[in-house]
């Protein structure tokens, strides 16, 4: 199946982008797509503690299940104001 | 009310979106970009911020529900400026129309404490010795 993953900010430097498509398999959780793109960037992944999950527009737990189709989010601390 | 834009925000819009002949006030908040980062003694030369945009605009819908539930009758408007803002300028603005003012002021605190605690929003800080660093907020005090 296929999900589309959103990054933000330093998440988005880290990983170098800040939308992609990627392939995974059925039941693939949140924390798995993390720990795949994260896997050769040490320093996305001292980050993994502040870093908060959504799936389609709404946190989500990181042990959520995606569907095909589903947008994940990688979310650092907000800025905002 | 509730925006999201990449230009320069105009208070007078939202006062005018919060108007109604049965209120007799209206509160108003700017937050304007600062030279000086909390705890950081390098002076900041420019901002970014950057949204998740359908996240941002549901958390803020539902961050003025929230305010409209516990201070209301009341209107409010939301909007936050997003890419460059430059010094001195606001980078979000919120317009609270009330019956009476202790609601209008409570209501105001309210929203931009709720805001900064929880709308997918980012800044970047640009410093004057070139480097850069994404900034979150922290809890002030009430």
């Amino acid at each position: 199946m296929r999900v589309r993953v959103l990054a933000f900010a330093r998440l988005r430097e880290l990983f170098g982008f800040g939308e992609r498509g990627i392939e995974c398999a059925p039941g693939t959780t949140l924390e798995e797509v993390w720990a795949q793109l994260a896997a050769a960037l040490p320093e996305a992944r001292a980050l993994r503690p502040s870093t908060r999950f959504a799936r389609n527009g709404t946190l989500a737990a990181a042990s959520a299940v995606l569907q095909d189709g589903d947008e994940v989010a990688f979310l650092p601390p907000v800025g905002g104001g | 009310m509730i925006l999201l834009t990449r230009d320069p925000l105009d208070l007078a819009a939202l006062i005018d979106a919060v108007r109604d002949d049965t209120f007799g006030a209206i509160a108003t908040f700017l937050g304007v970009t600062r030279a000086t980062s909390n705890g950081d003694p390098r002076p900041v030369v420019a901002l970014d911020y950057e949204v998740y945009e359908a996240m941002a605009r549901t958390q803020l819908a539902e961050i003025a529900a929230d305010t409209g539930r516990r201070f209301g009758p009341l209107r409010i408007a939301i909007a936050h400026r997003i890419g460059t803002v430059e010094l001195g300028e606001p980078s979000v603005a919120i317009a609270v129309g009330t019956p009476h003012r202790p609601q209008a002021f409570a209501a105001c605190a309210y929203a931009i404490d709720e805001l900064k605690a929880r709308v997918e929003i980012w800044k970047h800080e640009r410093y004057a010795d070139g480097a850069a660093e994404w900034r979150p907020n922290t809890r002030t005090a009430p």
